[in-house]
């Protein structure tokens, strides 16, 4: 369950960054191809928010699909498969998208700091 | 009006692009971790299987027949009874235990580092808790990654675990005593492995016997 520890480190990354700022909204980005289980991502976001300045935040998860390229014959393909083949039989591909595991962007709430007037 | 969209509706918030690594915080660790090792001439492998791969088996007699000094950090969840069987060999360990959780990280390892101390020019092993998934993605800082597994495991255990298994620098099959008396394919073995993991060098040792260890020991001490 690396989810758990991911999800913790999520909420501590938000917190350093913004201090106590009522956070609404979190945007994960999480690659299809980076081992990392969505849902379990979303199971524990619920427990790991629980008395921080980011408990009841709406969460979105963006999942970009896998791209890799062939070393063999330098084919370019898509997959969401873990084990990662291309067409010709090669499993010697480099990675290309698909891995990610980014914090995008966080929303706050309304702050006079951000009203003019 | 609102700064963001200028709309005239306050009621939303304020998007804050942080474009922040999930795992930036360990990897930066990870990486202190690995200048502070090469400082001081000390190479340290991150041991990864399934629990009952016969890892410490593995340890025991890799630390006494190397010929290098070695120390262990060991990783559980619970109990010291690893670096028990570790510390009666005579060589240095300390025992990391994770409770709840399922890998070991970079903070964990620059602390158990801190305490073991080692010597220049030694060799440290990690043996991580025993779990084909969660170890993956966390680096170490280590110098190279150890995949062991055994032929009491089936085949396809490369392609259950492909994410584990591709961040392999090494694969050892241990266990290979066991052959005669299991259905266990060892090239079915090689082709699910060559499918998640192409290249790296792959030993057929068992740790019991002794067989093909010389070929491990030849790799760690090959190594820069
Ligand atoms: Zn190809």
């Amino acid at each position: 369950m690396h989810e758990l520890s991911l999800t913790q480190g999520v909420v501590e990354a938000i917190t350093a960054r913004l201090g106590s700022r009522r956070v609404v909204m979190v945007r994960l980005e999480i690659g299809k191809l980076s081992g990392v289980v969505v849902d379990s991502v979303r199971f524990c976001f619920d427990l790991v928010v629980a008395g921080t300045s980011v408990a009841g935040a709406r969460l979105e998860i963006v999942e970009p699909g896998g791209r890799a390229r062939c070393r063999d014959c330098a084919v370019e393909f898509a997959t969401d498969d873990p084990i990662l083949l291309c067409p010709c039989g090669s499993s010697d591909v480099e990675v290309l998208v698909g891995t990610e595991l980014l914090i995008k962007a966080v929303e706050v709430e309304p702050d006079v700091r951000d009203v003019r007037v | 009006m609102c700064a963001t969209c200028g709309c005239e509706d306050h009621s939303h918030g304020t998007v804050i692009n942080l474009e922040e690594r999930l795992l930036a915080r360990n990897d930066h660790l990870a990486a202190h971790v690995r200048e502070w090792l090469a400082g001081i001439d000390v190479r340290a492998y991150n041991l990864m299987s399934s629990p009952g791969s016969g890892k410490t088996t593995l340890l025991e007699r890799t630390v006494r027949e190397l010929g290098v000094p070695c120390s262990v950090i060991e990783g559980d969840q619970e109990t010291a009874f690893d670096a028990d069987r570790i510390r009666a060999t005579g060589v240095p360990a300390v025992q990391v235990n994770t409770g709840a959780g399922c890998h070991l990280d970079a903070v964990m390892v620059r602390k158990a580092l801190a305490e073991l101390d080692p010597v220049a020019g030694s060799v440290v092993f990690v043996e991580n808790v025993g779990n084909l998934v969660c170890p993956a993605l966390f680096d170490l800082g280590e110098t190279g990654r150890v995949v062991i597994l055994s032929v009491t495991e089936g085949e396809d255990k490369p392609l259950k675990y492909p994410h584990l298994v591709r961040t392999g620098d090494v694969v050892l099959l241990n266990k290979v005593d066991l052959l005669p008396y299991l259905d266990f394919s060892v090239d079915r073995f090689l082709r699910c492995l060559r499918q998640v993991n192409p290249h790296a060098p792959v030993f057929q040792v068992s740790a019991r016997t002794g067989d093909g260890l010389a070929d491990w020991y030849d790799w760690l001490s090959l190594l820069p």
